[in-house]
């Protein structure tokens, strides 16, 4: 009966750019979207993070996106956009102080340096800020991630690590999202793969 | 000690320094000549329809005279504080900026009236409306730096505020270091005129209550009760205006709501 649930159901979502789209998401499953720039991909998964205002149903384990307030959403279904933002000087004041060893033994995994979580935000590169954005997102256990191009930056060894990283997490239920423009990386490691054109969502491969 | 009243012969003398200015400004090619000039004038005409406006409102000394007054001030001062960040809301933008300047102004206003000057009849013209100019002034400054440091501000922070978003914080924390910055910075303006005062400035009421014929001691005393309200009235309409302004741009799921800005 549980099981029989979706983890996460979209139903006829609609936004400025996007949709309508319908998706189900079974737990633990990997969905891959790819598509041309300005296709509509990453506005889809604002939507799906409760980011920009539109229409239609989302909801959690059958719960209703109105039954959650924005954040508690948020938290649980939870965005990894391509650009990380960043609100404090140093790396480790974006990590819950309860997480800072789980963080450092991703960090570890992720092929990042020890000293990581301390350095500050202003000189990390554009794949140590996108690992450690994804990171900062795996400490706090959602239920669904939503990924921008999460490895775009990365050499093949942190790419690697990345798609393990996100393999294992999705063993344990995690639900994936991943928007990316690598037609490989979508069939190692999605269950499922989508093209998004003009905001709607057609299987790939068909 | 005496007034000594100025002829308007001595103000054209004076007026000679614009022209000087003006001359500046054309031999260098500095292209400031003709806003100067319109300044100028427009000071002038302002100034002294005000000053007959006033002489009429003190003559009559009616309350609803001196309070039509202040309200058309309130409103001015609302448009004036809505016009000045270089981003505004697309609706919704005077009437936070009329309840940010008012609110704060006419209670400060009335705390003065009410326990420092207290004047026969309360609202008396002659100190209403100075002490509502003057307080308006500062708080219209306060509420349009807090504006632009929300307005503007979000813009060049949305990825930090859309982050904590996106982590689960709700819009109030990942609101929070701007807000904080943006009430922080329209509270310098007053903070240095406070420790300025007296030292690097003689401020601009005492000189002319000196000028006036007033005995220093008694104009430093208007002048400190002035500070003491103007820093009041100042904080009052930050806060307000950052509350007020940060509301604006979110909505019940606690989203950042760029959308009801537009520029310029």
């Amino acid at each position: 009966m549980c099981n029989e649930t979706p983890l996460l159901s979209v139903d006829d979502l609609r936004g400025p750019g996007v949709g309508p789209v319908s998706l189900t998401l079974a737990i633990g499953e990997r969905v891959a979207i790819m598509g041309a720039s300005g296709a509509g991909k990453s506005l889809f998964l604002r939507q799906l993070a409760d980011l920009d205002p539109g229409e239609g149903s989302l909801a959690l384990r059958g719960e209703r996106r109105e039954a959650l307030a924005g954040p508690a959403w948020r938290r649980r279904v939870m965005l990894v956009p391509a650009q990380s933002g960043w609100w404090a000087p140093t790396v480790d004041i974006h990590v819950d102080p309860s997480e800072k060893a789980h963080a450092a033994t991703l960090a570890h995994r992720l092929r990042l340096p020890d000293d990581i979580l301390t350095r500050e935000v202003r000189v990390l590169s554009t794949g140590e800020r996108q690992r450690l954005a994804l990171i900062r997102a795996l400490t706090r256990s959602p239920d669904v991630l939503l990924l921008d191009e999460p490895t775009s930056g990365l050499d093949p060894d942190a790419m690697a690590a990345v798609e393990n990283l996100l393999m294992e997490y999705s063993r344990e239920g995690t639900g994936i999202v991943m928007v990316t423009h690598d037609a490989g990386q979508a069939r190692r490691v999605a269950n499922r793969s989508f093209v998004m054109e003009k905001g709607r969502l057609a299987p790939a491969w068909a | 000690m005496g007034v000594i009243a100025l002829h308007p012969s001595d103000l054209a003398v004076a007026s000679l320094l614009i022209l000087g200015d003006a001359l500046i400004s054309l031999v260098f090619r500095l292209r400031f000549h003709r806003s100067l000039i319109v300044a100028a004038a427009r000071m002038v005409v302002q100034l002294v329809a005000i000053g007959f406006v006033l002489r009429f409102v003190f003559a009559v000394g009616q309350t609803w005279l001196t309070l039509t007054l202040i309200v058309a001030m309130v409103l001015v001062a609302a448009r004036e504080a809505a016009a000045r960040p270089s981003r505004r809301l697309r609706r919704g933008g005077f009437i936070i900026s009329l309840a940010s300047v008012a609110t704060p102004a006419l209670l400060t206003c009335l705390f003065a009236l009410l326990t420092a000057i207290r004047p026969h009849p309360l609202l008396s013209p002659q100190y209403a409306i100075p002490l509502a100019g003057i307080i308006l002034g500062n708080v219209l400054n306060a509420a349009s730096i807090a504006f632009s440091g929300v307005f503007d501000g979000v813009g060049a922070n949305a990825a930090a505020i859309e982050a904590r978003l996106m982590l689960g914080d709700s819009y109030r924390t990942a609101i929070a270091d701007l807000s904080r910055d943006a009430i922080r910075r329209s509270m310098i303006p007053i903070v240095n005129q406070m420790s300025a005062a007296g030292v690097v400035t003689l401020p601009g009421i005492m000189t002319g209550q000196i000028l006036a014929g007033l005995d220093p001691m008694e104009a430093v005393k208007y002048q400190i009760l002035l500070m003491f309200l103007l820093a009041g009235g100042s904080c009052l309409a930050s806060v307000a205006a950052v509350s007020l302004a940060t509301a604006r741009l979110t909505d019940p799921r606690g989203r950042l709501r760029l959308d009801r800005l537009a520029d310029r």
